[in-house]
């Protein structure tokens, strides 16, 4: 039988605010536990929480870059459960109305198609503290739980997907979509390690033609794109295997467990809480007019989908080419800074593309940590483009500013004398040098036929090159050596 | 100087005819001596109100007094005061101490108040009677064998008897009212966000109002113009500018009008209270007033929809107190359950554990249209009765509770119980303010009987008017200023 995936995706982004979503507690990441929970955090008898203006400026931005419904009015509930890292025995959350209503998200497929997913709603919430299972023990030395809260009260953007993903490598394409998104929008540093982007995953599966859905599980807190993916395919082949078995899939919570690559049952329907969701009475309905939300959307920043057509509409780049340079806010702000200094994109795209990536790489930076700033490669680029240097002489002086010698390409090319040798007459003694001290080889050029000569020519370009130490320009020096050597036949 | 009120008290400390100090002495003594028998603390602070006394005669000496400079205070233990003990009236914070101060205790402190202690109550402001205190019943002053009433139980005793001029209280369904009225002191419950509730421990979130009780209205408006006020930390709290209380308290009262609401006369009320109440109606009357009968068709919903609401906000509300960070913990749990069943079952008292109880099953999967939702649409119907009436009328008027103060003991049923508050928790349903002033005494045992209270109802952000309303009473009657006779003072 063929089987047909269907996944949805619940994306939980931890929100770039100052301060919590109903406190003035920093959120920075990596303090000392317990030092940035205040009384709001603990749950003390007689706090209130009062509402995070960023944190609904920053949801409204992301609604509005999936050009979603903005509702006027938005409501927190409470969600009721017990547990220990959850201080209040309730996490304040948007069950019934969302503070984003529904948009959609266009994500590339691997043959360059482009497909849209739909977002059901996105709503605002507060994170838990973190439960730390290991290394406490009692005076007795019985094993105990530690109690982190200074993610306590970190504002999450919680982004639901319709089930419109039809693979593993669908549901890792919106992923990163939303991860591009919205660290374009400068609203989530989108740092999965550090939990700043987690995801649930509803995989179902169904013979293909079907038009109901399967029965789901839920795959828990799965946090890389990798996993993503991984987690989908383990779940959908035990979801075949265990239907073509005979059995049924049952709705359940799953766990995905990255060191054995596998899934596992955390708690089936039955076992699920009721949360007891009713509207919170210590904050108020969060209503939006119509001039803020205008206001918002006039200072959204340019969208990945936007500047990758703009790349290639008005600079003529490829679709890989611009695909890859809009995927990250970083790396397309790099690549307009070069543009914009050397006045060619191409060559703009090929450098970032090609030398700078690579360097990169190779030692593991993020383009924010490039030893080259923008400019930099920008004016390097235009010593290339008038002749200041050739490509070879470029590469070297790549490597110098990469390594730090020198402060811009300009210094480098004087300093070690790169600067192209134009000049004919150079050349011509150049050439008449090299032939003078290759007589072999003269002589092999000259017995060859007239059509394999063309291939020799390479090893006399290269004996010039060499006496100029890469300097001489490259087109000139071909040019003068076929007169030349064609003169001797 | 316990004879006196807190308008008088003030004056007395601006004349200089005596300090702080000796007056916050004199009100300990009285503490010491008279509240073993009423029970209407639950924590005195000798030391820090001495140290408070000192401190605002020093402001005084330095020319820096306001109106409220020096003169002690009684707080509910429902507010969070810093580094002392805020146990709510429960087990389960019987050795919390708050490390910040409630937003009006900050006002109160700012303002040169002396706080004597944390009155007793219902635990977690959950009863009408104060029996529900984990410290023990309160006794009214007016007659050891009854109930003060509640939640605010404790602080409407410590000023029926002296011990204190004036009291915070806190009022979710009536609990400053209804033990004003049994006690036969003034109380008013402000509109929901006139008063912050920053720091003031949840029962119910969108009722809980904190408001002031004294003997006097003027009293009341003299605390209301330090405690009413913006704070940015509780997001219910209006950003309304806060009037002169007491600049209005003398205007006259030719020409308003009263509506007397039909379902506040019916079955269940005493006689003698009904009596009571139509008395002091024609002293309105003889003031210029005109009364005229009006209708709020959805009171008798009033109870039903409020042990909804109430106890679905109050289960939620509660479930902070786990037994993990604060707040009373079992001995040796045996797991994660057993810590969490067992420190909620040995801290929490039997009342609070039945609205949890209730406020759960509301809320569940399957219920939550049938109660939570069909509660809320009740609550705007009465809401609109409301304000429908004061199309018409200028103030409401009635009695307090169908009957004075019950004897201690005498309400074996809850839903009896919750009876008691049919007049009063209409109000905080439909957020509007309402004050009860001593309209008399009923009965003969002992000397005088117990307390009446007449309660007063205005719209919203109508204090001003209500205060207005209750003072021009209290200047044509004295029922304000009666004192109950203790047996220990005479002894």
């Amino acid at each position: 039988m063929q089987w047909e995936t269907v996944i949805g995706l619940e994306v939980h982004v931890q929100l770039a605010t100052q301060s919590k979503i109903f406190s003035g507690a920093s959120t920075a990441f990596g303090a000392e536990p317990n030092t940035q929970a205040c009384a709001v955090d603990l749950g003390l008898p007689g706090v209130l929480p009062v509402l995070n203006e960023q944190a609904v400026a920053m949801a409204v931005q992301f609604g509005l870059a999936i050009h979603a419904e903005i509702p006027e009015v938005s409501v927190f509930d409470r969600k009721n459960y017990f547990y220990p890292d959850l201080p209040k025995g309730y996490q304040t959350s948007q069950m019934y109305d969302p503070i984003v209503g529904p948009g959609e998200v266009e994500i590339t497929l691997e043959d360059g198609a482009a497909k849209r997913i739909r977002v059901h709603h996105a709503h605002l919430e507060e994170d838990a503290g973190k439960s730390l299972h290991e290394t406490f023990t009692d005076d007795t030395g019985r094993a105990m739980t530690g109690i982190d809260l200074n993610r306590a009260g970190t504002p999450l953007l919680e982004i639901v997907s319709e089930p419109d993903m039809r693979s593993a490598k669908e549901a890792a394409a919106y992923l990163k979509s939303i991860h591009s998104i919205v660290t374009y929008l400068g609203i989530s540093d989108g740092n999965m390690a550090e939990g700043s982007m987690r995801c649930d995953v509803n995989v179902s599966v169904r013979p293909r033609g079907q038009a109901e859905f399967g029965t789901r599980a839920e795959i828990k807190n799965v946090n890389s794109f990798r996993f993503v993916e991984r987690a989908i395919e383990f779940e959908v082949e035990r979801q075949i295997e265990l239907i073509e078995d005979g059995g049924k899939v049952v709705q359940e919570t799953r766990l995905f467990d990255p060191d054995r690559d596998e899934t596992r049952s955390m708690r089936t329907k039955e076992e699920a809480n009721d949360y007891r969701y009713f509207p919170c009475p210590d904050l108020l309905p969060v209503v939006l007019d119509a001039a803020y939300v205008d206001h918002l959307r006039e200072t959204l920043p340019e969208l990945p989908d936007e500047k990758r057509a703009r790349f290639q509409d008005e600079l003529g780049l490829s679709a890989y080419d611009a695909g890859v340079l809009a995927a990250s806010r970083e790396m397309a702000e790099y690549f307009e800074a070069v543009k914009a200094t050397c006045g060619d994109a191409k060559q703009a795209a090929n450098w970032v593309q090609g030398e700078l990536s690579g360097a990169l790489n190779r030692e593991g930076l993020v383009i924010q940590d490039s030893p080259i700033s923008a400019p930099r490669l920008g004016e390097l680029i235009c010593r290339v483009m008038d002749d200041t240097i050739n490509g070879k002489a470029a590469k070297q002086v790549f490597q110098a500013l990469w390594s730090g010698q020198g402060a811009s390409a300009d210094e480098v090319i004087e300093a070690k004398g790169l600067k192209q040798v134009t000049d004919t007459g150079a050349i011509e003694a150049m050439i008449d040098q090299v032939i003078a001290d290759s007589p072999t080889q003269v002589a092999q050029y000259r017995d060859a036929e007239p059509d394999k000569r063309g291939k020799m020519i390479g090893y006399f370009v290269g004996q010039v090159m060499k006496a100029s130490r890469g300097t001489a320009n490259p087109q000139q020096v071909n040019a003068l050596l076929k007169k030349k050597l064609d003169a001797l036949c | 100087m316990h004879d006196k009120t807190l308008t008088e008290l003030s004056a007395s400390l601006a004349a200089g005819e005596f300090t702080s100090r000796e007056l916050t002495e004199h009100q300990l003594g009285r503490i010491e001596r008279l509240d073993g028998a009423l029970n209407s603390f639950i924590t005195v602070t000798p030391d820090a109100a001495r140290e408070a006394a000192d401190h605002a005669d020093a402001a005084r000496a330095q020319g820096d007094a306001g109106p409220l400079t020096g003169l002690p205070v009684a707080i509910k233990d429902l507010f969070c005061t810093d580094g002392v003990l805020t146990t709510a009236g429960s087990r389960m914070l019987a050795d919390f101490v708050a490390p910040y101060d409630a937003g009006v205790v900050e006002r109160l402190k700012a303002a040169g108040t002396v706080s004597l202690g944390k009155a007793n109550l219902d635990e977690f402001a959950m009863g009408s009677s104060n029996e529900n205190s984990a410290f023990g019943a309160v006794k009214n002053p007016w007659d050891s064998t009854a109930v003060p009433g509640g939640s605010s139980g404790g602080s409407a005793a410590a000023v029926a008897a002296g011990l204190a001029p004036a009291a915070l209280g806190t009022d979710t369904g009536g609990s400053i009212r209804q033990p004003a009225a049994f006690c036969g002191i003034t109380g008013l419950k402000p509109t929901y966000g006139r008063v912050s509730r920053w720091g003031i421990i949840a029962y119910a979130s969108s009722l809980d109002q904190a408001g002031p009780m004294a003997r006097t209205a003027e009293d009341c408006a003299l605390l209301m113009n330090t405690i009413a006020g913006h704070d940015a930390r509780d997001s219910t709290c209006v950003a309304r500018g806060v009037p002169d209380y007491t600049a209005e308290l003398a205007a006259p009262l030719t020409g308003l009008k009263i509506g007397l609401p039909k379902e506040y006369f019916g079955d269940g009320l005493d006689p003698a209270v009904e009596a009571a109440v139509r008395e002091a109606i024609s002293v309105y009357e003889s003031l210029g007033a005109t009364v005229r009968e009006v209708s709020l068709p959805h009171t008798h919903y009033a109870v039903p929809a409020y042990y909804v609401i109430a106890p679905a906000e109050a289960s939620s509300n509660l479930s902070r107190y786990d037994g993990v960070r604060f707040g009373h913990r079992c001995e040796n749990p045996s797991d994660l359950v057993d810590l969490y069943k067992r420190s909620r079952a040995e801290g929490f008292g039997e009342e609070v554990q039945r609205r949890i109880l209730i406020g759960t099953h509301t809320l569940s999967e399957g219920f939550f249209d049938a109660y939570y939702k069909k509660a809320q649409q009740v609550r705007r119907l009465i809401r609109q009765d409301f304000l429908d009436a004061f199309q018409d009328v200028d103030v409401l008027m009635g009695p307090t509770t169908p009957t004075p103060a019950f004897d201690l003991g005498a309400q074996k049923d809850p839903v009896s119980m919750y009876l008691q508050d049919i007049y009063t928790i209409a109000v905080n349903l439909a957020g509007i303010p309402g004050i009860s002033v001593p309209a008399g005494f009923v009965g003969k045992r002992p000397a005088e009987g117990r307390p009446v209270g007449l309660q007063i109802l205005g719209t919203h952000f109508a204090e001003q008017r209500l205060l207005n309303v209750a003072h021009r009473f209290q200047q044509a009657t004295d029922w304000h200023l009666r004192r109950p006779e203790l047996a220990e003072e005479n002894a």
